[in-house]
């Protein structure tokens, strides 16, 4: 589904991406962790054509995604931060992005799944930060994508949002779709993900299922597995 | 790019400033045309108010938008849908919302003065033409700016000192130019020195069709023996097209290989 071959990214003096190789499997969950400044959301970005690596070249379904935008059609992408045009309201929000992408989208069973009848024609600077963000989720899976990636995706939302958000994700993983989740929350990633990428300074550190990691480094949690590769790493450098 | 355009118009056209924007224009031409009692020097006087008001606000608008939508622009940029779509169906939509609430606010007060049946619909007509064109010049040039600056702070700074430079600091320079070398022959470096600001333009522009000589100054006057008025007010439109063009040009180069 998703192919990354070797891609570099610089930002003036600074190497963010030194070299990345990924395959990403139809149906598969797959988590993108790091500490911050490690190149996660640079690594997002080039996915999504927002940033353009110096080297390398990144493969959706088989298709070069340099200058071309059209494969974006089979992507839901969940930004980090929700900010939207403030005298719009919700339902011109959404009808905005459906006119964008051409297609209708099921906004109405999402509307209900996430209870968001009462805003929808509230304009959108007088939103809550976690209203704000059960937006963006629901613009990120309106479209049935084939691809999802979600950067951050449960930040500012509450309990009960990011336990029906979940749930979402695992319906459409049993639909055979794909992943790509890049959070700070562990329990998260044992919730969903199938594998993990840990990236450190640019390259990929490790990469296998969390239980391998948990076995690997002989610890019961997934959050002491990590924090005990961080020290070996430290350690080592 | 129209369904960008089509929203971002919708968004800026109902926001209270775009409002306060269009109240002020119909204000300060109602209040004009009632103390004048003239639309020759209604104009004349409104001429001044547009060609200082229309660059900076939109400037700041500009600058204010590109930021504003920083994070919107990512969510829009991961659509199917070309980058230059999404940048030019929102400076456009920008553009259109403020000339509507500047035409609106100028053009309702002069239509109940009877500007329709008065002989001085051409005078008006490029008022509006030469502020409808610096809200382009301006809001591409605060984008423009916007664009290659990360640093909020930063670029509304620069943008701000480009509109002073050209609204204010331009005409003294010019002056001392044309005082230090006042031996040599002038006409042309003045020629070229006007095409090359904007504001300069459509003063010009305004005041060829106004037909008064002792407010258009050296370079007014060096156009209208230059050129004549029609030539030069043809020339002076086309430059400004120039302008808009220029600033697209150079938008659509940074974000071709700008990184978001």
């Amino acid at each position: 589904m998703v192919e990354i071959k070797n891609i570099e990214k610089s930002f003036g003096k600074l190497n963010v991406l030194k070299g990345i190789n990924i395959n990403i499997n139809k149906g598969q969950i797959i988590a993108i962790l790091g500490p911050n400044g490690s190149g996660k959301t640079t690594l997002i970005k080039s996915i999504l054509g927002l940033v353009i690596p110096q080297k390398g070249e990144i493969l959706i379904n088989g298709k070069n995604i340099k200058h071309n935008e059209s494969y974006r059609k089979d992507i839901g992408y969940l930004s980090q931060i929700a900010k939207f045009p403030e005298n719009l309201n919700v339902k011109e929000l959404f009808k905005m992005i459906e006119d964008i992408r051409g297609e209708k989208g099921n906004t109405e069973v999402l509307i209900d799944f996430f209870a968001m009848q009462p805003h929808l024609n509230k304009p959108l600077r007088s939103l809550s930060g976690g209203t704000k963000q059960k937006v963006n989720v629901i613009l990120s899976l309106m479209f049935n994508s084939e691809l999802y990636i979600f950067d951050e995706p449960t930040v500012g939302l509450d309990p009960i949002s990011r336990v029906k958000f979940k749930e979402w994700v695992k319906k459409e993983k049993q639909n055979g779709k794909t992943a790509i989740l890049s959070t700070h929350l562990l329990s998260e990633v044992e919730e969903l993900a199938d594998e993990i990428i840990f990236i450190l300074e640019g390259k990929i550190y490790y990469q296998g299922s969390p239980q391998e990691l948990k076995i690997k480094y002989n610890e019961p949690t997934l959050e002491r597995a990590i924090a005990k590769m961080l020290e070996q790493y430290n350690h080592n450098v | 790019m129209f369904k960008i355009f089509k929203y971002s118009f919708f968004d800026v056209f109902r926001s209270r400033w775009t409002i306060l924007y269009f109240l002020f224009f119909l204000i300060s031409s109602s209040a004009m045309l009632y103390f004048s009692s003239n639309l020759s020097k209604a104009i004349a006087s409104l001429m001044n108010i547009t060609l200082t008001i229309t660059p900076l606000i939109s400037t700041i608008f500009g600058v204010m938008y590109y930021y504003n939508s920083r994070e919107f622009v990512d969510l829009l940029l991961s659509q199917p849908i070309k980058r230059t779509n999404v940048f030019f169906g929102q400076l456009t939509g920008l553009a259109f919302s403020l000339i509507t609430g500047f035409v609106l606010g100028l053009l309702l007060p002069f239509l109940f003065y009877g500007l329709l049946v008065s002989s001085e619909i051409w005078d008006f007509t490029m008022l509006l033409l030469s502020g409808v064109l610096l809200t382009f010049i301006f809001v591409s040039v605060a984008f423009f700016v916007s664009l290659l600056n990360e640093d909020k702070i930063k670029g509304f700074g620069i943008s701000i000192l480009i509109w002073l430079y050209f609204a204010v600091i331009y005409d003294g320079m010019i002056l001392l130019f044309f005082v230090s070398f006042n031996d040599y022959p002038l006409e042309t470096p003045a020629i070229i020195l006007t095409i090359l600001n904007p504001i300069d333009l459509s003063r010009v522009l305004i005041l060829l069709k106004l037909d008064i000589s002792a407010l258009m100054g050296y370079t007014g006057a060096v156009f209208n023996q230059f050129f004549g008025t029609t030539l030069g007010i043809l020339l002076s439109v086309t430059s400004m097209f120039v302008w808009i063009i220029l600033c697209f040009l150079g938008i659509k180069s940074i974000i071709k290989r700008k990184d978001f």
